[in-house]
Order: C-alpha cells, then sequence, then structure tokens
C-alpha cells in the first residue's frame, strides 16, 4: 500500500518536474530589478500563535530564503524567488478579528502595494477578507482556515486555497476508523464550541456512519475554546464507554487534554481519534499517550512522504529551528509554491513580464503543483480550492530516537476523500461519496 | 436655544460637508480606517454618556453586535438599503437597551460593568452554537445600496464614507444638545448626588435607563456601520475584550466630548493598525501604557485637555469636577 | 446515580480549582476596593514561574513531593518580584480615583503583562506534567480521577480557611478589617494604612501566582490562559459577593456545579451556563450572594 502510494508519488511528481523544467526554459528570467513583494499573514499572538502562527510564519522565511537563494531541490531547483524575481516579505499578525483583519488587509494590498498574499489560519478572517480581495483584485491564497463554506458559498474571482479544508481531513479520519477499528459499535464527539469543531465533528460523523452504518452515535461534547481543564467531560467520556472519540482539538487545549485523559485511563478504555494532533507531538514528546490515531490535514511534519523535496524542507526546518516541522510549516510552504507556480506560469504566458494579478488569477485556476506534502491539484471550487491526499498514522514512543513516530500509516489519495468539482462536501458525503477514487 | 441648536447644526453640516470632501482625496486604506473609526466612534460617544453618570459598561459588545447582526441577518433577504438597515439597527437595539436597561437600571459601579459583561457574554454563546447564523464564522453582509443607487466598485467605500459620516454627524448633533437639554444636565449630576436629584422630584433609574437606551442605540448604529464596511461580522463583536475596547477608547476620550469621542477611536485605530503591522509582539504592552499614562496625565480624557485650554473655569455641565 | 455523582465530584473538584483561581481577586477588592484584571496575567506568570523553576537545571532533580515546594517557591518569588513593585509604583498613583477608573488602570496592566509573557517566556507553550501524577489516581465506579484534583480541593480548603482565620482571628487580621471599614478612620487611629495596602495586594498576586502554579501541571501554559481564569474569576465573586471570602466560596461551587450539570446534562449550555447563572443571581441579589457581609463605605 505505502510503496503504491510512493509509486504515485513519483509518478505525479516527474510530471510537475517535468513541467516546470519546460516552463524554467521557456520564459525569460524577468528585469533583475524586479521583486515580488509578498504578504505572510498569520498568528503572531493569541491562541494559535503557539500552535500554528509562529511556526508557519518560521517555515514561510524558510522558504523564501531557499527560494531567494535558489537552494530548493527539485521540481523548483534552478528558478530564484518566482520566475527569477526575488521575494521580498512583509509579515502580519492575524490577531484581532474580522475587521481588524480587513483594515490590515486594506493596508498591505493599498499602502503596501503588495503583490499578493498568503497566510491566514482563522475561517472568519478567510471569509470576511475573501471578498475585499475580489474587490482590490488583488491574489490571495489560504493556508489554513478548515471551513469549506468560502468556495462553496460563494465564488472569488482572485480567492485561492492551497491547502485542505475540513471535509477531506475527517472524511479521511473516518475511513482509518472503520478500516482500522471493525469491533467499534459507539462514537462520541469532542470538540471545540466553535465552527472548526462543529464543522470537523458534522464530516466526522457523517462519514463514517456512511461507511459503517453499524456505529451508533452515543454523545457529543462541545467544551469552550481555551476552557484548559477538562476533567468533567472526560467524565462523561468515561461513563458512556463509546469504543471511538472524535475529537479535533488542536493547540494548548489539546495538549491539556492529553495530560488530563492520560492519568484517568480515557485512553486505555476507548480509542480517542485526532483530527489534527500532529501538530503536538514533537512537543509533548514522550507525554503523548501511545496508540493515538491521528492525522495532521496532509501528508505533513512526521507523515511527509519520501520525496527530495518533502526532505530538504523537513530537514532544513529542523536544522533551523531545533523542532521538527508540523503542519503548520508543511501547508504554508505549499501555499508559497503555489502560489509560486501560478506565477511562474502566468509569466510563460505573457512572455517573462512580472505577472498582472489577473494573470496569476488566472494561471492558478485548476493548476497543479508539487509539495513537501506532496502533489497538490487546484481541482475544486472551480479550480480555486487545492485537493490533496492525507495521512492517517498511530503513534508510537520511539525511545532511541526520543521522538514521536507515527507507525502503521495510511494515504489516502486527493479523489478518495474530496468532493468532485462543483458538488458540496455536506451532500457529497450524506450521499456516499459518489465519484470517489479510492484505490483500497 | 434655538439659536444654539441651529448653530450647532450648521457647524456638523459645515465640519461633515467638509470632511466628506476631504475624503474624496484620501487613499482607500485610510478610508477605510475612517469608516471604522466612525462606527466606533458612536459607540464610544454613547459609552461616554454613560460615563458622565459614572457607569462604565463591560458589555456594550452586545448592543454593537446586536445591531450588526440585524443589519447583517437582514441584508442577507435581499434588503440592502443602507438607511433603512441602520434604522432598523437602531430600532433593535433600542429595544434591547430599554429591556435590560429596566433591569440594569439598579446597578451601579463594578456590578453595572459586570452584568452588562454577562449579558454580552450570553450573547456570545448563543451566536457561537447558532450554525445557521454561520456560528463562529460569522455570516456575510450584503454590500448597502442608498435609496435604490448601488455604487459600483471604486466609489462603493467612498459612498459609504459619506453615509457613516452623515450618520454620525446627526447622531452627534443630537448628542450634544441632548447633554445641554434639561433630561441630559440632569443626569450628569447622577454622579455627584442621587439622593438629591430625587430631592428635586428626578427619577435617578428613569435617567439612567433613558442615557442607557441612547447609548444602546448608538452602538447598535456603530454596528450596523460596522457590518456594511466591512461585509462580514463575527460573534466576537459581543466578546468582552471588543466592550473592553469601547471601554478603553471612552476612558481616552473622557466623558464630556462629542468630538473627542471620534478623535480617541481615530487616536486608538491608528495605534493598533501602525504598532500592530510593526511590532506584532508588544502592540498590547503599548497601548497598556497609553492607557495607564492618559488616566495619570488627562483625568478627563482627550475631552479634558481641550475643555481646560478653552474654559478655565467648569461650567454648567460640571467639567468632571474631581470630587471623588 | 453515576451521573449524580459525576455532577457532584467535577462540580467540587473545579469549584475548588475557582475558588483557589479567584479568592485573590475577592481580597484585594474587599481590601482596597480594587477589581484587578491583571489578576489573569498574574495567574499566567505564576504558572510560568513554576514551570520555570521545576524545569530548570537546578530543581530538575527533585523528586516526589519536593516538587510541590518548588512550585510554591516560584508563586512566592514571582508575588514578591511583582506585588510590591506594582503596588508602590504603579496602584499608588491612581489611589484617589474611582472605583471604577481603578478597574481601567489594571486593565491596562493586564494588557502590559500580557506581552511581558510573550517577551520572557515566548509563544511556544511549556509543561509542568511530573507533579500532576504525584497522588496516584482513584477509580470511583467508572470514573478515574486524579489523585492531584484532591489535592487541589484540599489546597482550596486549607487556603481559604487561612485566610479566613487571618482575617477574623489575628491581629493583623484586626487591622486589615479596620482599614475595610474605613481607611481614614484607620489612619487616625495610627494604623499604617500604606502598608495594609502593600501587604493585602501582595497577598492578592500571591494568591494568584500560587492558582496559577498549581494549575500548572494540569495545562499546557500559554500566554492566554490568563484570559479565561479572569473572566471566570469575574463570575465567581460577583456571584459570591465583591470582597467576600465565603461569597467567593459559594460562588465557585455555584459555578463549579452548574458547569458539571451542565456538561452531563444538557451539553450545548456549557459556555452560557455561567453567565446565565451571574445574571440570574445579580437580578435576585444584586450585589452577590454574600454581598451584605462586605463592609463598604457610603
Amino acid at each position: 500500500m505505502l510503496r503504491k502510494i510512493t509509486g504515485q508519488v513519483r509518478v505525479g511528481l516527474r510530471a510537475v518536474s517535468l513541467a516546470t523544467i519546460a516552463c524554467v526554459c521557456a520564459a525569460p528570467i524577468a528585469n533583475a530589478e524586479e521583486t515580488f513583494k509578498l504578504g505572510l499573514v498569520n498568528f503572531l499572538s493569541g491562541p494559535a500563535a503557539d500552535a500554528f502562527g509562529v511556526p508557519s510564519m518560521n517555515g514561510g522565511e524558510l522558504m523564501v530564503e531557499a527560494l531567494n537563494a535558489g537552494e530548493v531541490p527539485e521540481p523548483y531547483a534552478g528558478m530564484i524567488g518566482f520566475g527569477g524575481m526575488p521575494i521580498e516579505i512583509i509579515k502580519v499578525d492575524e490577531t484581532g478579528g474580522a475587521q481588524v483583519q480587513i483594515q490590515r488587509f486594506r493596508d498591505l494590498v493599498q499602502r503596501e502595494e503588495v503583490d499578493a498574499i498568503v497566510g491566514y489560519d482563522g475561517s472568519g478572517d478567510c471569509l470576511a477578507v475573501a471578498p475585499i480581495a475580489d474587490e482590490l483584485k488583488k491574489v490571495v491564497v489560504f493556508s489554513g482556515c478548515g471551513t469549506p463554506r468560502i468556495f462553496e458559498e460563494n465564488s472569488y474571482e482572485y480567492v485561492f486555497r492551497a491547502g485542505s479544508h475540513s471535509t477531506m481531513d475527517n472524511v479521511a479520519l473516518a475511513h482509518y476508523v472503520a478500516r482500522k477499528l471493525p469491533d467499534a459499535k459507539t462514537v462520541a464527539g469532542f470538540n471545540q464550541n466553535y465552527s472548526w469543531g462543529q464543522d470537523s465533528w458534522r464530516d466526522f460523523s457523517l462519514a463514517l456512519k456512511e461507511l459503517r452504518p453499524d456505529i451508533e452515535t452515543v454523545g457529543e461534547l462541545f467544551p469552550e475554546t481555551g476552557a484548559g481543564q477538562y476533567g468533567a467531560q472526560i467524565n462523561v467520556l468515561m461513563r458512556l464507554k463509546p469504543d471511538v472519540v472524535h475529537s479535533s482539538l488542536w493547540g494548548g487545549d489539546l495538549e491539556a487534554f492529553l495530560l488530563q485523559a492520560g492519568p484517568r485511563k480515557l485512553f486505555d478504555r476507548t480509542n480517542v481519534v485526532f483530527t489534527m494532533a500532529e501538530h503536538v507531538l514533537p512537543r509533548l514528546g514522550d507525554k503523548v499517550p501511545e496508540g493515538l490515531m491521528t492525522g495532521g490535514r496532509g501528508a505533513v511534519g512526521a507523515l511527509h512522504p519520501d520525496t527530495p523535496l518533502a526532505n530538504w524542507f523537513y530537514s532544513a526546518y529542523e536544522d533551523k529551528y531545533d523542532i521538527p516541522a508540523v503542519q503548520g510549516p508543511f501547508r504554508f510552504v505549499q501555499t508559497i509554491l503555489g502560489l509560486k507556480t501560478a506565477v511562474e506560469i502566468a509569466m510563460q504566458e505573457n512572455g517573462g513580464k512580472k505577472p498582472t494579478s489577473e494573470e496569476i488569477a488566472a494561471a492558478f485556476k485548476f493548476a497543479s503543483f508539487d509539495t513537501p506534502s506532496g502533489p497538490v491539484e487546484m481541482a475544486i471550487g472551480d479550480g480555486h480550492q487545492a485537493i490533496q491526499g492525507n495521512a492517517i498514522g498511530i503513534s508510537k514512543w520511539n525511545a532511541q530516537e526520543n521522538r514521536v513516530e507515527l507507525v502503521d500509516v495510511e494515504y489516502f489519495s486527493a479523489k478518495c476523500i474530496n468532493p468532485p468539482n462543483g458538488v458540496m462536501s455536506e451532500e457529497w458525503i450524506k450521499e456516499g461519496f459518489p465519484g470517489a477514487e479510492c484505490d483500497n | 436655544m434655538l439659536s444654539l441648536q441651529r448653530n450647532v447644526a450648521l457647524g456638523a453640516l459645515a465640519l461633515t460637508i467638509a470632511l466628506a470632501v476631504l475624503g474624496a482625496f484620501v487613499p482607500e486604506w485610510i478610508l477605510y480606517t475612517c469608516a471604522l473609526v466612525l462606527a466606533k466612534g458612536l459607540v464610544v460617544l454613547g459609552l461616554c454618556l454613560l460615563l458622565r453618570m459614572n457607569l462604565v459598561s463591560f458589555g456594550q459588545g452586545l448592543y454593537y453586535c446586536a445591531g450588526a447582526y440585524i443589519c447583517g441577518l437582514v441584508s442577507q433577504m435581499g434588503i440592502s438599503d443602507a438607511f433603512f438597515l441602520t434604522f432598523l439597527a437602531a430600532l433593535g437595539s433600542a429595544v434591547v437597551g430599554l429591556i435590560l436597561g429596566l433591569f440594569l437600571s439598579g446597578y451601579r459601579s463594578v456590578f453595572f460593568a459586570m452584568f452588562n459583561l454577562a449579558l454580552s457574554m450570553i450573547l456570545y454563546g448563543v451566536l457561537l452554537k447558532s450554525i445557521s447564523l454561520g456560528g463562529s464564522d460569522g455570516v456575510g453582509v450584503a454590500a448597502p445600496t442608498y435609496l435604490g443607487y448601488a455604487p459600483d466598485g471604486e466609489m462603493r467605500l467612498y459612498v459609504f464614507f459619506v453615509f457613516a459620516l452623515a450618520v454620525a454627524g446627526a447622531s452627534s448633533v443630537f448628542a450634544f444638545l441632548y447633554t445641554k437639554s434639561e433630561m441630559g444636565l440632569a443626569s450628569a449630576s447622577v454622579k455627584d448626588c442621587e439622593i438629591r436629584l430625587e430631592y428635586l422630584g428626578l427619577s435617578v433609574r428613569y435617567l439612567i435607563i433613558f442615557n442607557f437606551v441612547i447609548a444602546s442605540t448608538l452602538a447598535g448604529i456603530g454596528g450596523a456601520l460596522v457590518a456594511m464596511v466591512s461585509g462580514h461580522i463575527i460573534p466576537e463583536l459581543a466578546y468582552w475584550t471588543t466592550s473592553g475596547e469601547f471601554v478603553f477608547i471612552t476612558v481616552l476620550s473622557g466623558p464630556n466630548g462629542i468630538l473627542s469621542a471620534f478623535g480617541a477611536t481615530a487616536v486608538f485605530e491608528t495605534i493598533r493598525l501602525v504598532a500592530g503591522q510593526n511590532m506584532p509582539n508588544s502592540w498590547q504592552m503599548l497601548l497598556g501604557s497609553f492607557l495607564l499614562l492618559s488616566i495619570l496625565f488627562m483625568p478627563n480624557g482627550i475631552s479634558g485637555l481641550f475643555r481646560r485650554a478653552k474654559a478655565p473655569k467648569p461650567d454648567a455641565v460640571g467639567e468632571g469636577i474631581n470630587n471623588d | 446515580m453515576d451521573i449524580a455523582f459525576a455532577i457532584f465530584a467535577d462540580g467540587i473538584i473545579y469549584g475548588a480549582w475557582l475558588f483557589l483561581v479567584a479568592i485573590g481577586l475577592t481580597l484585594v477588592f474587599g481590601v482596597m476596593k480594587i477589581l484587578n484584571v491583571a489578576h489573569g496575567a498574574l495567574y499566567a506568570i505564576g504558572a510560568y514561574a513554576a514551570a520555570t523553576l521545576v524545569n530548570s537545571s537546578f530543581f530538575g532533580q527533585i523528586e516526589g513531593m519536593a516538587v510541590l515546594i518548588v512550585m510554591l517557591a516560584g508563586a512566592v518569588i514571582a508575588a514578591l518580584l511583582l506585588g510590591p513593585f506594582l503596588e508602590r509604583v504603579l496602584l499608588r498613583l491612581f489611589y484617589e480615583r474611582d472605583e471604577i477608573v481603578l478597574l481601567l488602570v489594571t486593565f491596562g496592566l493586564s494588557l502590559i503583562l500580557e506581552d511581558l509573557i510573550k517577551l520572557i517566556w515566548g509563544v511556544y507553550s511549556h509543561y509542568v506534567p511530573g507533579p500532576y501524577a504525584l497522588f496516584g489516581d482513584v477509580e470511583i465506579g467508572p470514573l478515574f480521577y486524579v489523585g492531584y484534583d484532591f489535592f487541589i480541593v484540599g489546597l482550596a480548603v486549607v487556603v481559604g480557611l487561612g485566610t479566613y482565620l487571618v482575617l477574623n482571628r489575628t491581629n493583623v487580621g484586626k487591622v486589615v478589617q479596620s482599614v475595610i471599614h474605613d481607611d481614614e478612620i484607620s489612619r487616625a487611629m495610627g494604623i499604617n494604612v500604606a502598608r495594609v495596602y502593600l501587604g493585602a495586594f501582595t497577598f492578592g498576586v500571591f494568591l494568584a501566582t500560587l492558582a496559577g502554579a498549581f494549575t500548572a501541571p494540569m495545562i499546557a501554559i500559554t500566554p492566554t490562559i490568563g484570559v479565561n481564569a479572569i473572566i471566570l474569576s469575574f463570575a465567581v465573586v460577583v456571584i459570591g459577593g465583591l470582597g467576600s471570602i465565603q461569597g467567593a466560596a459559594i460562588g465557585a461551587l455555584v459555578v463549579g456545579l452548574s458547569r458539571a450539570s451542565a456538561i452531563n446534562l444538557w451539553p450545548e449550555a456549557e459556555l452560557f451556563v455561567i453567565y446565565a447563572v451571574m445574571s440570574l443571581v445579580l437580578l435576585v441579589r444584586p450585589e452577590g450572594l454574600f454581598g451584605q457581609i462586605q463592609q463598604r463605605k457610603i
């Protein structure tokens, strides 16, 4: 299974690298004096800074420096910056809510005059910024924000998301659970009381119901974000005794839950499965309970595919920041590489000039590119939303190497866990995944 | 009194027109911040009226959020007229303010602040759970139209700015005249001695409710403006830190100003925009220090500075004589 | 039956923790009439201080119960560094002002402290999970409790009773009571009011850092943990009556039990049940449950 997927990744990789090499040869290098001004937005303060924002920005900076120095391996070797233009970055904090983000977005576009913006992890921020991007005709590429609403409720010209949304993350997890836990009869949800938690639980429980109609939902808990104390909720789970507990917790809340649930023997009694717990594994180390099933919203971090690009990024990040790269940096550089691809395709079309926003947006639609988390295709949302494969594994402490490993990893291809273009994700799950191409 | 009304109205009209003209030459990113300042300034104006009575609400986000959601949800039904939406938001938040004001008027000081906080947090909790209202991700707001006129892309922000300017101007004139009216003057003395007012035959409770309704109406209008200018609203508008931000600006403004409410909002927004951009990990520290220094050196806020410069002797409104 | 027991036990455990977090807030208000919004940030600093000491190479070797002493030391050091400084240098400037102005001063202070935390300890989480396992665990029917939870209950009882007894049964307490009652007359009687304020505020800061230090093993310590702590403490002390220690205890239990009931019986209501209870109590008793005991100047 693993070999087959790696094979597929290789084939995809080769196709992408050939395309890029073609692109490198065809496009004349842009005027050396021109730079590409890129706004990077993510949480630098607040609860998400520690889990996603700061690691993401670190990864982004590393990637931009490497691109400017021409150090990124195949398929991006040989082309400095974006199409020969060195990248200049401006970092912006995402804290403060939708109104503040719109203010800063306008400031980036109209005062700083950036050429494009990548980032945003908060769903509310993405929903707020998207219409403004269209109004100002500036390309924005979202890196995080789980909500499928952006391209399902609206359509935008200049807005792209080069990473997964909550549906594919939770559908993959449901597949994994359905397969690995054949005896499970009951499930309960433990998700934060806000959109990401609510959406994740909806997608996971609907998908599991399709895959395993015999599994019954026995409870759903929605603890407050930032609550920090989960004793009472853990006892409810202990009392309900579900065979499976689904959780999309992240950051400090997730860490507190793991620390509190371990001594209460929750993990001995039930299988707790996580949508995105991958990002806390390196930091918690031996405090991570054995046998947790988790994904990381893509083949990211320790789940990264075995390609030169992924291996380079994973080790370059650890060399520079002394901690393994987790999903945040992977998603963020994926976004930057997507934009790079679009810019270079646009330059190929326009004869090598610095492309306009219209040209970048046109080139971005339905583009595909290679990333440290495997091949990504802007296949749905009318070419604005990426699909990519996902990987789920089980945690295991490796005392020799002093790090948490994920074992028994299964990869799910992008087409297996994503709805086809134009289909609403919730309907798609409810109808039993029509058009899904799963190879196992 | 009549001539005062006329002079103030004319002055405000002149100022509004001057600003509207100025707005045409300002880059858009400043214009957006200006529109935000007008919207938030209205909320602050309402809080100033309460601060004159020594009441501080740590839950003004409730009315701000209510106004924004009324505006947003009605706009999703296809009604996008800015005048109508603003009116509806004002009406809605006034009704909410009246109902809650009946209970809140019995409270003072910290209890008033905390009761308001609890109420706004209930709204926040309900909105988070209301998936049909977008949950924590919030809802989009349709671009406003003006009595049938729908400005296109380039003009949209400017036209809205002029609209917001008109609304803020009219509200300011009303607020100014109100503070000079019998009710307004009586309200200002609630903080000094409630018993004396009762003895004069005025009901303190009634005065508080009256001011509270005005404050919540202004907050609702501010919410509607914010909804229309940003095009997306989230439950965080009701979270207590949003209210804390308004209180912060109110203290900066001081209780006795009208223009200073907007001035303080502008100062706050500028600090946040500039500092948030350049020092993401220490802009809160800057804001906090700024708050401490302004409380220390400007006990009556920005408005106090101007008054002292203009009129050394305390005037009829009682320029916050420091009798506490 | 299980449910009733779970609600009771979880309510008490959570309530005890809340009481620990909130008691400093109510004490400082009782003595100085300051609703200290920076209490949450001080709680966070206590957690960081304890984690830093326990994880340091010097104390890293210490095993067993002695770790609790190290955590306590962290709380004491943080309180002694911050308490006198904040009271003498900052708050003193504002004593002549209104209650509500002092609330805003501490609001400004909390903004400053939050960024200070980020500058000192960075944005990444800190952990100190060792002590959490010190007391083993207890199996009651289908439920497991961590021994540390009961240690927190015990600590809350000790801290609460201790503070109550000091205030009501000792000379120091009598002096403090007199200042609470009327600072001007106390001054006329020869009481050094400034020193009482200094002591009371520093002790309030210590109670905050203590709560943070002993919460640290249960959580991931991040710069924002104080925000949640302060808002919960507000609810507790407002329900109980500002400035009353018995009130804070009852308020903490009310909040603890209603949250546990919501989680077990009506999970949708978890977030707003606390504020609903707070509004309800204020509606029925405008000054909180124990508000009348509070001795305030009119």
